[in-house]
């Protein structure tokens, strides 16, 4: 006990002074928009107001409880009303309550205007990822966390950004008012940059709307911010605000990216090429449920390794997929299992077959081609 | 309330005329003090569990990493630590009290329905069953949060299921309590006890019976629709059918808000009736505060949305539940200066009930204003779904309500034993308790502050310290509990007589009775001046 307090106490002091280092961050992140400011400004407003109220109402209690007691010989009041007293302190905190509305209501009309933008995003939340659509650019992407599972076990020193590192980050000019347009595919997610004072549910079946104009350049980095499931801690937002040319250099690179992988699917790949390219698919987007050894987590995420669907036959004697079989359970999913087919292209989805198939204990020993994915699709 | 004259005097020789014994004594009891303290034990005992699961939680967060726990165990683990705590430890613990004060302090000699409340009691163990061997089934307990929102709770394997029809079954247990507690307070008064004359603890007791009455069938209702989205192919909460998963929102908060004071408001009577006994001198504005109580009832079922500010609903559906939320803070202050007006040239003295009434005083309104603060829908916007949000409903549930049942429990305990408590263990209990609680949640303010989101089982590193507090105080919080049960064992086994008044300042029919209450009580109606 003696040791633990002293120990505590030591932290507590050593809380108190180091509380302007960044590691016992005490209020919200800087703000680098307009709104993310004025919620900042009422946030401390309020904070001060609060303050003040409890420091005169707690005096008061204090100073009773230190006055009135029996131990000082204190002798007991009999009064047990006061109308005009009960009337003043309903009446001021009303009036408090109103100069607080004021400001808030502004600022609400304000995050609400997502009119007049400068350029629109669409954000899909998957479990457990983010999807960047940049509309009328052609430039579609999946952000993932970038962590390794080595850090997140342990085996491995963490780094400066653990858990909130991604591979592919959200790329704004400075000074554009973005839209973001937000979905999901599978569970309610919320995407969230408290630099920006940005955070909105992404609801599947529902377009919500939302919008930041960041006035800095920088990298903003932000969390799912509503439980999706197993690895709801493990999808990250990052969002780099660049200049207008480098925002325009990334969309040209972006959109090259897309070209080449997309000419990948008319060439007719070996086995090989296809399994190793695969290997790479599915540690990205396949074993964070169905583990990297392919054994799964029962019962919410099968086994891969002696799996039917891996085992039995893609194409039926017409030529086409079969219903229930591999390629129908990648491209369209079911239930938990995501639909692929708009997050993958087709040369991902042919390698990961095959590496499915041919690896992680399984030897079917056929070959799925890219050409084969994209006339199915 | 404050003047009453007994006309009854305890009958020993009744005690002896023959009630079972052993088991069945407690099976088939229909006595108020016996199934009062049943719930109080099955309360304790869910405490005890569900603090147990926080403890898992806080160990797995006591370092940046996974190191005992995998994630979707992480995720069983809140979920059936906000279930647990919520209809298993906080609402039981509430209607114990209700049980074993509400006809020792109107003066009935029982609860209306004796049979009724055998059955509201024993509903609760197959509900207790069905949650925790939850964790054993396919694919372990809930894991989709306790609000068990869909579309992610339709993803849960059978122990949603089971959560689901716990819940139910805990409604009904619910609804038929609160039946009967009204109808005890409304047909069952002695003579002379007027509403306007009757203790604070009885009022808040009645409002929140009406709340759930008014609440659990909404529960009943959202539950309902979700169990038939999951297994009978319609699609309330599924867009593609033409649903709407944030009608579930809605549905939910439309009784999870009023379930927020139906946590709270008993504890406010609990408050109510400590501290004038403490300060020797009456309830500061008695009528106010009666109005007070019902006015935040009223607007409990208007604010449900202020969980849903980051859904995106319309800017005027934004703006109405921030005005609401906000005006809910009106009649909560006027609860808080009350209660210091109360104290306001008293004569106090600072037994384990006063001080425990005091720190709630002091901690629940901190809750209240972290409330305000998120109640500010921009700020919100920061803060939801954030430790904020955390360390906000701990400071009211657990500075609130169940610091609250601890002091009540110190103050009625010698009514129920016949024995005083330890003092000084007592004194220990608390100090431990509340000192570990700020500890354990003062620091979430600010990792939510700065952005640490909750029900993650991992953390980046800027959080580490403050979680490593957060965890060491919730350890020393939940050992502090054991030393609870022992101060409540040793005080049944024994201990300094009580009188029947036990407490010097304390006024009101239960102190009429001797301690411990006997059997019956009030067989002959007192008369009330």
């Amino acid at each position: 006990m003696n040791k633990k307090a002293i120990y505590f106490l030591g932290m507590v002091l050593s809380m108190v002074a180091g509380s302007a280092q960044a590691a016992y961050a005490l209020n919200l992140h800087a703000p680098v928009t307009e709104i993310a400011r004025q919620i900042y400004d009422l946030h401390m407003l309020i904070v001060y107001i609060c303050l003040g109220i409890f420091v005169v109402v707690f005096s008061i209690m204090f100073y009773s409880l230190y006055k009135h007691r029996k131990s000082v010989g204190h002798q007991a009041a009999k009064f047990h009303e006061h109308h005009v007293l009960e009337i003043v302190w309903t009446i001021i905190p009303a009036l408090i309550l109103l100069a607080i509305a004021f400001p808030a209501t502004k600022t609400i009309f304000a995050m609400k205007d997502t009119t007049a933008a400068d350029m629109s995003v669409k954000v899909t939340g998957h479990q457990w990822k983010w999807e960047y659509e940049y509309l009328d650019k052609d430039v579609k992407f999946i952000s993932n966390l970038s962590t390794t599972e080595d850090q997140i076990n342990n085996r491995a020193e963490k780094g400066e950004n653990y858990l909130l590192e991604v591979d592919n980050p959200m790329v704004v000019p400075v000074g554009k008012k973005v839209r973001l347009v937000l979905t999901a595919e599978d569970v309610i997610h919320s995407w969230s940059v408290p630099s920006f004072g940005v955070k909105q549910d992404a609801i599947p079946g529902f377009i919500k709307e939302t919008w930041f104009r960041a006035d800095k350049p920088g990298t903003y980095r932000g969390q799912c911010s509503e439980l999706c499931g197993k690895n709801h801690g493990f999808m990250p937002i990052v969002v780099e605000a660049v200049t207008e040319d480098k925002y325009n250099e990334w969309i040209a690179s972006k959109q090259e990216a897309a070209k080449t992988a997309n000419a990948g699917a008319d060439k007719v790949w070996t086995k090989e090429d296809l399994i190793a390219n695969g290997k790479t698919v599915y540690e990205k987007n396949c074993a964070v449920c169905h583990q990297a050894s392919g054994a799964g987590l029962p019962p919410a995420f099968p086994a891969l390794t002696g799996s039917k669907i891996a085992n039995a036959p893609i194409f039926g004697a017409d030529g086409k997929y079969l219903k229930d079989g591999h390629l129908d359970r990648v491209l369209n999913g079911v239930r938990v299992m995501p639909s692929w087919k708009a997050l993958l292209n087709d040369v991902e989805i042919a390698s990961v077959i095959t590496y499915e198939r041919n690896a992680l204990g399984n030897s079917v020993g056929d070959v799925l081609q890219p050409a084969q994915v994209k006339s199915a699709r | 309330m404050s003047t009453t004259t007994a006309t009854h005097h305890d009958d020993h020789a009744h005690d002896s005329h023959g009630h079972p014994t052993g088991l069945m004594r407690w099976v088939k009891s229909t006595n108020h003090k016996d199934i009062g303290t049943m719930y109080l034990w099955f309360s304790f005992t869910m405490f005890l569990f569900a603090g147990a699961l926080a403890m898992l939680i806080r160990l797995e967060l006591f370092q940046p990493g996974l190191q005992f726990v995998q994630p979707e165990t992480f995720n069983q683990l809140t979920t059936l630590h906000g279930l647990i705590m919520i209809f298993g430890a906080i609402m039981p613990a509430f209607v114990g009290f209700a049980n074993w004060q509400v006809p020792l302090m109107i003066g009935a000699p029982d609860m209306a329905f004796p049979r009724l409340n055998n059955m509201s009691f024993w509903l609760l163990i197959p509900a207790a069953i069905l949650l925790l061997s939850s964790f054993f089934v396919p694919g372990g307990a809930a894991a989709g949060g306790w609000t068990m929102y869909p579309p992610l709770s339709v993803q849960g394997g059978m122990s949603v299921d089971m959560s689901v029809f716990a819940l139910h079954i805990l409604g009904v247990s619910s609804i038929v309590g609160s039946i009967n507690i009204i109808t005890t307070i409304f047909n069952m008064r002695a003579p002379g006890m007027t509403l306007m004359k009757m203790p604070m603890f009885v009022w808040t007791w009645l409002i929140t019976a009406y709340l759930l009455i008014a609440a659990m069938p909404v529960l009943a209702g959202a539950l309902t629709m979700l169990i038939t989205d999951r297994h009978f192919g319609t699609h309330f909460f599924n867009a593609a059918g033409g649903g709407d998963p944030v009608l579930f929102q809605h549905v939910f908060w439309f009784f999870g808000h009023p379930e927020v004071y139906i946590m709270i408001l008993p504890a406010f009577g609990i408050l109510s009736t400590i501290i004038p006994t403490f300060a020797r001198k009456p309830l500061f504005g008695y009528a106010s505060m009666v109005y007070a109580t019902a006015a935040i009832a009223v607007l409990s079922f208007v604010v449900w949305a202020h969980h849903m500010f980051t859904t995106g609903m319309p800017v005027a559906g934004q703006l109405f539940f921030m005005y609401s939320t906000m005006l809910i803070s009106v009649p909560t202050g006027v609860k808080v200066f009350n209660w210091l007006a109360t104290m306001w040239k008293g004569s106090m003295t600072f037994e384990t009930p006063m001080l425990f009434a005091v720190a709630v005083v002091f901690l629940f309104t901190i809750g209240g204003f972290s409330g305000l603060v998120c109640a500010i829908l921009p700020v919100d916007i920061q803060l939801q779904d954030t430790y904020y949000v955390v360390a906000h409903f701990h400071y009211v549930l657990f500075s609130g309500a169940a610091m609250s049942i601890m002091g009540g429990v110190y103050y009625w305990i010698p009514k129920w034993t016949g024995h005083m408590y330890d003092e000084t263990l007592g004194k220990w209990h608390f100090w431990l308790t509340t000192i570990a609680f700020n500890v354990t949640f003062f620091p979430m303010h600010f990792t939510g502050l700065a952005g640490m989101p909750r029900r993650v089982p991992d953390y980046s590193q800027q959080f580490a310290e403050f979680n490593m507090i957060s965890s060491l105080g919730a350890f020393a919080l939940g050992l502090s509990q054991l030393l609870f049960l022992y101060v409540v064992i040793k005080c049944i086994r024994g201990g300094a007589k009580a009188t029947n008044q036990v407490w010097e300042g304390a006024h009101g029919l239960e102190w009429t009775v001797a301690s411990p209450a006997p059997f019956h009580t009030f067989e002959t109606p007192p008369l009330v001046k």
